[in-house]
């Protein structure tokens, strides 16, 4: 009796554990997909938004904006206008990742394969602080400690070195130039930047390291050889991650960088640039109507701008892909 | 080329645990040295230090000499890194960097210290060091493709290449085969008794037909007990060590009668 019942008993179990099982499956697929799906409508909706909001003034006459948006200049198309706005905003992005991504992956690598143990995880726990500081403290530490402090040096660089490109023009004397909201980015982007490459530096493969060594490699050149490659599309989504955050940061921007509408590359100088985002923010209070379109229509800018970060980041990461290690 | 190695009192820690004991043991020049044992006896532990690669883990040291050609390789002038361009490492899992083309797989350790090297001399010396590991035909046509691309015993093959690309002196290897199927295992071990001819050549393996086939001397390690150091049980020509070892414990191992 018993043996021919406990079988289907037990098989029974079984099948409702595997039902189970297949609803976690089910349950999770969903939630998989309808957070893909949350995601794809949110993109969607604020792309929308853009472009239904900056349409009247994408669609607007020269006459039109000089009239609505104020300090418009005349004879101005949109295209025109915004121009200069994009040259800073990317400027901005490019000279602070130019300036943190050497550093950050310096530090990564220093805590992930030169320090001990203790001082690396002192390390990682400090840089790891620099994300927690608001950009409106590094807004005020940039305009009165470090735009003063590096106004001399800035001085230098352009009696020095002012033939070349970015160091010619007027040195401005309060320091309140394009190069220190570089610098100022660049701190405000190097923790992350730092945070992804020491965490991709350390999952390099032990036996990869093992097999440059063996060769005689120095730890240099393990690293050369081993991790650098490996980590190396770690550390381009770690520098865009960085990018996008230079890109829209605004507070920072706003009270260090005197405004101006050029496409000068001359970043010691005052009033030369502008990015979107500190753009918007300046104007936003005072604007109405085709002048809040203006502002949207700069905002789209930016937004296709990381858009199109993001895409080339991914398009450089997947290039390589047959010899990325994944395979 | 070939040069002998004698470890004289060696004691291999990883911390405060002792991990092998007072090993004493020679190796031949131009000749294959396997070595054999139960797990966790300290085979690839005692292997490491022949390239002072067992210092790379944090914590591990060593006491006693390895001397080659009668210099001791942990004297104190001596570079690490001079050690192992000298002796070559092939290991248990093969591991080309897959980032690198399998061109750039053999010439990686060449190319180390920034050395420079001419076009057509690089082009030999690809050629010549896959010949060697037997890869040539099998990859002649696709030397620009990543080296994780191959087959597991190509990948090997791969490895041992890069590893006789810096002509080093000593070869060691450690379980070379154990991740390959029969076929390229022969293909291997062919290639083990082609390349003494040039190198020293010592490999931890656990298969006895293998140590039989291509070792002309065998060492047997064993262990008391878990917590226990490795040590060198035994060691003679492979024939005899099959045949007629000194050791009970060695006879019991090789013939199956272990444990
Ligand atoms: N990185 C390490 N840190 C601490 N102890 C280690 C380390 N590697 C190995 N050991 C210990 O050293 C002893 C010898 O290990 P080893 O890997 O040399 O054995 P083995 O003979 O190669 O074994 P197997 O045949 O399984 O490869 C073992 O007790 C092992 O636990
Ligand atoms: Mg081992």
């Amino acid at each position: 009796m018993t043996t021919t019942v406990s079988p289907p008993a037990k098989s029974s179990r079984r099948r409702r554990s595997g039902n189970t099982d297949r609803g976690f499956n089910r349950v999770f697929r969903w939630i998989a997909v309808g957070a893909g799906a949350t995601i794809l409508a949110v993109l969607a909706a604020v792309a929308l938004f853009l472009i239904s909001e900056a349409w009247p003034a994408i669609t607007a006459s020269p006459e039109e904006l000089a009239a609505g948006v104020p300090r418009y200049p005349e004879d101005t198309s949109l295209l025109a206008y915004l121009g200069p706005l994009v040259f800073g905003t990317v400027l901005a992005a490019v000279l602070a990742l130019v300036l943190a991504v050497p550093v950050a992956m310096g530090i990564a690598l220093f805590i992930s394969h030169y320090a001990p143990r203790r001082l690396s995880q002192v390390l990682g726990a400090l840089v790891d602080l620099l994300a927690a500081i608001p950009s409106v403290i590094y807004g005020l530490w940039g305009f009165f400690v470090l735009a003063p402090v590096l106004t001399p040096f800035w001085t230098w660089l352009n009696e020095n070195l002012g033939w070349f490109p970015l160091w010619g023009g007027q040195v401005s004397p309060t320091g309140r130039s394009m190069a220190t909201v570089g610098v100022v980015l660049a701190i405000m982007i190097l923790p992350i930047i730092t945070a992804v490459s020491r965490e991709v530096f350390l999952q390099t493969p032990k036996l990869h390291e093992e097999a440059a060594l063996a060769l005689g490699a120095t730890r240099w050149e393990v690293i050369r050889t081993a991790v650098l490659p490996f980590g190396r599309s770690g550390v381009i989504s770690a520098s865009m991650l960085g990018l996008g955050r230079a890109l829209g940061e605004t507070m920072a921007v706003l009270m260090i960088l005197s405004p101006g509408f050029t496409y000068t590359l001359d970043i010691l100088a005052a009033g030369q640039h502008q990015t979107i985002a500190a753009y918007i923010a300046a104007d936003f209070p005072e604007s109405t109507g085709l002048g809040v379109n203006t502002l949207i229509a700069a905002g789209l800018a930016l937004f296709v701008i990381t858009l199109a970060v993001n895409m080339t980041a991914r398009w450089v990461v997947a290039r390589r892909k047959d010899f990325s290690g994944a395979n | 080329m070939a040069q002998r190695i004698d470890t004289k009192d060696l004691n291999i820690y990883y911390g405060d645990f002792r991990a092998v004991e007072d090993v004493n043991m020679t190796i031949e020049p131009k000749s294959v040295t396997a070595l054999i044992g139960p797990s966790g006896c300290g085979k690839s532990t005692f292997l490491r230090t022949l390239n002072r690669m067992h210092e790379v883990v944090p914590g591990a040291r060593v006491e006693g000499t390895v001397e080659m050609e009668g210099v001791d390789l942990y004297g104190p002038d001596v570079d690490p890194v001079a050690v192992r361009k000298n002796v070559g490492m092939v290991f248990q899992r093969p591991n080309p960097f897959p980032t690198m083309s399998i061109r750039d797989n053999v010439l990686a350790g060449v190319k180390l210290n920034n050395k420079r090297i001419s076009k057509s001399d690089a082009d030999d010396l690809v050629e010549s060091s896959l010949h060697g590991a037997n890869l040539w035909n099998e990859v002649k046509d696709r030397l620009d493709r990543p080296g994780s691309g191959l087959s597991g015993g190509q990948q090997q093959r791969l490895c041992i290449a890069r590893a006789i690309a810096i002509k080093p002196q000593v070869l060691l290897m450690d379980e070379p085969c154990s991740a390959l199927d029969p076929i390229s295992t022969i293909a291997i071990e062919d290639l083990i008794g082609e390349l003494k001819q040039e190198y020293t050549i010592v490999i931890v393996t656990h298969n006895m037909q293998q140590a039989a086939r291509v070792s002309d001397r065998t060492g047997f390690f064993n262990i008391a007990g878990t917590g226990k150091p490795g040590r060198l049980i035994e060691m003679d020509d492979t024939a005899t060590i099959f045949s007629s070892p000194a050791e009970k414990a060695t006879e019991d191992y090789v013939s199956g009668r272990f444990g």
